[in-house]
């Protein structure tokens, strides 16, 4: 049977193809005065146990807690003492003066390759402080902040983006696919999206065995169009996983604008909404907020309340990458002009409001982290940068593919070894 | 050399039961082993491979997902990750694309890329291979995708004893292993001959399964039948199929059941070739870039001087798997008989 055209003789307009397109192109004047900010203090913060659908108001939402008073309002204040403040705001300063040596680093030659966090800093560190040490973080790319909140060192960090001899890694990762077992914070990958159902199924096998250990896993809005988005989001709502979705809308996949991910249709918290996960949208700008927000996820998750996905609404300041030139594609304006702030800016304003900082401490913290920055970086030179010699002996390019070398690896070290005596014959064979 | 560590009964197994077992007896020995994928819970599996495991062991061991082997993956090494022992079934092996990414990208790459901190020992269940007219997406063998990736290991047995015993080591390896089960033979040794009644596994000698823990190496072909004049390199359907034909035609072939493709049991092809001279390739899976291409050049690299003909490969047809032409498809005992024709000429 063929069902007769409707339209045909109609005066019905012809389809259109709708393509997304940001606001603001390069030399744009931007006005952010669309974007629906709530006053801080406003939403309402539900027992941690209540039915999903108890928070799906919230999705459509924006938890903040700093106004711009600099104090805290409201039901999600997580009431943090100031030392634990304190300590939230020297790791992320600690996490600018990083990106911006290592960020030069790369423009010096020293590596090939650098990613920064820049204004996205409170949804990596405060997140971080929500959780417990061995929770299992199974972070994204621009995560570097859980690593240095759970006090990893510099100098690791900076031997992996140098690939060197002391890197642990051992110069096969990319620089930034940062791994740490023991700080329960799983190994990077370049597949974006990959870790979220990976991080369900941790959660499940900890569900499985009485444990009380949650995973918690960072993923961007652009790569939430992921196919394993949506299966890592089923499967954490079928079996209940003690999982917490952090989704980091920083508004740009590379040149691409949220648009692209869904953005103009729905927020990112409202996916959840779908799966009967519980959902959070919150100012991820706002160091309390975040906190809150997977203090609370993390509870839930732990009484066996399920998972939660946390939308944090935040922007990505610089570049995508080193590789990357943002002014190709966006208003140099957006991020000066974002209108909620700088992270860092916001937590230092509100300590110096409790009387508890102070604009000289806090020139003198700078001072000190980016000496420290410094000098774990002259520490990571000795062990060299990248191409430079200074990498590990060639057989290891062999081993850890399997636990144990089969022939045909054997078989291609030793070629690879004979390679390196001819060409360097004078070097000892490694 | 004895490969039973704990002496048992041996019972009479088809090839499901036989996977049952091994699932069984490693579920009771290790806590950490969980079993998870579509309808192989409460049901059991669409083959019965895991039927009266839930019951047995409970529905925190094995359970049932919802339909996304990306899903299924992913979770797998998550749960590796956390430090359990994972082995999640894929339905039929032509379904196991969505999980690609998972299973290239990260289960193969996790040991290397994270410098040993992190592992994948996980194995990968999926019935694969045709013969049961199973059309497009319920006959394909899609090994070469697997046996290509650095970090992985690919695993096929032809046999219940084999099933069982590759299958507990696999489970117990410490890397992620493709475990590919030619459901053509779970209940008896298919020859080819479809146009004949098909035979049952009962009364064959390896089909008497030890009912305890044993296992079978990885990483080592068996040697199905020794012979002189021709080495037949098969895994899988195909090396009963081989091993008929060879026996129709009075051809005093030597044929390797190679059981794991990576890594590969380089010294046993190379050893038979260097014997017999002539070298016969046999697999279901599509002719180019197949596994057959691999084995082809290795014999080719490693045994020139021997070779008294050139390797011949018999396979399916560069096509996708049909449903009405499937005995035209399949490397029967005609296109394989034709190539040991070939072969033996000289």
């Amino acid at each position: 049977m063929t069902a007769d055209r409707q339209d045909e003789g109609s005066n019905r307009p012809k389809l259109s193809l709708h393509v997304p397109e940001p606001r603001y192109r390069p030399g744009d004047a931007v006005d952010f005065g669309h974007l629906n900010i709530p006053p801080a203090g406003a939403q309402a913060r539900p027992d941690e146990v209540c039915e999903a659908r108890e928070t799906h108001a919230l999705a459509d939402d924006l938890i903040r807690v700093l106004g711009d008073d600099d104090r805290a309002h409201g039901p999600w204040d997580p009431r943090l003492s100031p030392d634990t403040l304190r300590r939230m705001l020297r790791e992320m300063a600690l996490v600018r003066a990083f990106d911006g040596r290592m960020y030069r680093a790369q423009r010096q030659g020293k590596t090939s390759f650098y990613m920064k966090c820049t204004g996205e800093e409170a949804t990596s560190v405060a997140a971080t402080h929500a959780l417990a040490a061995d929770d299992m973080i199974f972070p994204s790319y621009r995560q570097q902040g859980c690593l240095i909140a759970r006090g990893y060192a510099l100098t690791e960090m900076i031997n992996q983006i140098y690939s060197n001899k002391g890197d642990k890694l051992k110069g096969r990762q990319l620089p930034i696919m940062y791994c740490s077992k023991r700080l329960s914070f799983f190994t990077i990958s370049g597949n974006l999206a990959t870790q979220l159902p990976q991080a369900v199924g941790f959660a499940m096998a900890s569900a499985s065995k009485g444990d009380s250990r949650i995973a918690a896993t960072w993923v961007g809005e652009g790569s939430t169009a992921e196919g394993d988005f949506h299966s890592a989001m089923t499967f954490a709502t079928v079996y209940n996983a003690p999982v917490i979705f952090n989704v980091v809308n920083n508004q740009w996949a590379i040149s691409s604008f949220s648009g692209f991910a869904g953005a103009e249709r729905a927020t990112f918290a409202a996916r959840a909404v779908g799966y009967g996960i519980a959902s959070l949208r919150v100012d991820g700008n706002d160091p309390l907020a975040v906190y809150a927000a997977e203090r609370w996820a993390a509870d839930r998750a732990r009484a066996n309340g399920g998972p939660t996905l946390i939308e944090h609404f935040t922007y990505r300041a610089e570049g995508h990458s080193t590789s990357d030139d943002p002014s190709a594609y966006r208003s140099a304006e957006e991020s000066t002009g974002w209108p909620l702030g700088d992270p860092v800016t916001r937590l230092r304003d509100h300590l110096i409001a409790l009387g508890e900082w102070s604009i000289e401490q806090h020139e003198a913290q700078d001072a000190e982290l980016d000496q420290m920055v410094k000098d774990a970086q002259k520490e990571g030179e000795k062990n060299g940068i990248l191409g430079h010699g200074l990498h590990h002996p060639f057989h290891t390019m062999f081993e850890d593919v399997y636990e144990e070398l089969p022939w045909h690896l054997e078989e291609q070290a030793a070629q690879a070894i004979r390679e390196r005596q001819i060409k360097w014959p004078e070097e000892p064979a490694q | 050399m004895s490969e039973v560590e704990t002496l048992s009964d041996t019972r009479q197994m088809n090839m499901i039961e036989a996977i049952n077992s091994a699932l069984d007896v490693m579920l009771d020995r290790d806590p950490d082993v969980i079993l998870l994928g579509e309808d192989i819970g409460y049901f059991g599996g669409v083959f019965r491979a895991t039927a009266g495991l839930q019951e047995k062991f409970g529905k925190h061991r094995v359970f049932d997902t919802p339909i996304s082997e990306c899903g299924i993956i992913g979770a797998a090494v998550g749960m590796g990750a956390y430090g359990l022992r994972p082995v999640p079934e894929i339905q039929f092996a032509d379904y196991i694309y969505p999980g690609l990414d998972q299973l290239i990208s990260e289960a193969a790459r996790l040991r290397y890329r994270s410098a040993g901190e992190f592992v994948a020992p996980m194995t990968v269940r999926s019935p694969f291979g045709g013969g049961i007219f199973g059309g497009q997406t319920h006959s394909q063998s899609p090994e070469a995708l697997f046996t290509h990736v650095a970090g992985l290991k690919t695993v096929i047995p032809a046999t219940p004893y084999d099933a069982k015993g590759l299958l507990i080591s696999c489970i117990e390896d410490n890397d992620p292993v493709i475990f590919f089960e030619p459901k053509r033979i779970y209940n008896g040794p298919f020859d080819g001959y479809y146009d004949k009644p098909a035979k049952s596994w009962k009364g064959h000698a390896d089909a008497q399964v030890p009912e305890g823990y044993y296992k079978v190496p990885l990483g080592k072909a068996r040697l199905a039948r020794e012979g002189e004049a021709l080495t037949v390199l098969a895994y899988g359907t195909m090396v009963h199929v081989a091993q008929a034909v060879c026996e129709a035609k009075g051809v005093d072939a030597e044929i390797l059941d190679l059981r794991t493709l990576v890594p590969l049991d380089i010294e046993a092809i190379e050893a038979s070739v260097e014997k017999t001279g002539r070298c016969l390739i046999v697999h279901e899976a599509t002719r180019t870039s197949g596994f057959g291409a691999e084995l082809s050049a290795l014999v080719t690299e490693r045994c020139f001087y021997h070779l008294e003909a050139p390797v011949e490969r018999v396979t399916g047809f560069d096509t996708p798997y049909p449903h009405s032409l499937e005995w035209a498809y399949f490397p029967g005992p005609v296109r394989i008989g034709e190539a040991i024709d070939k072969i033996m000429q000289d």
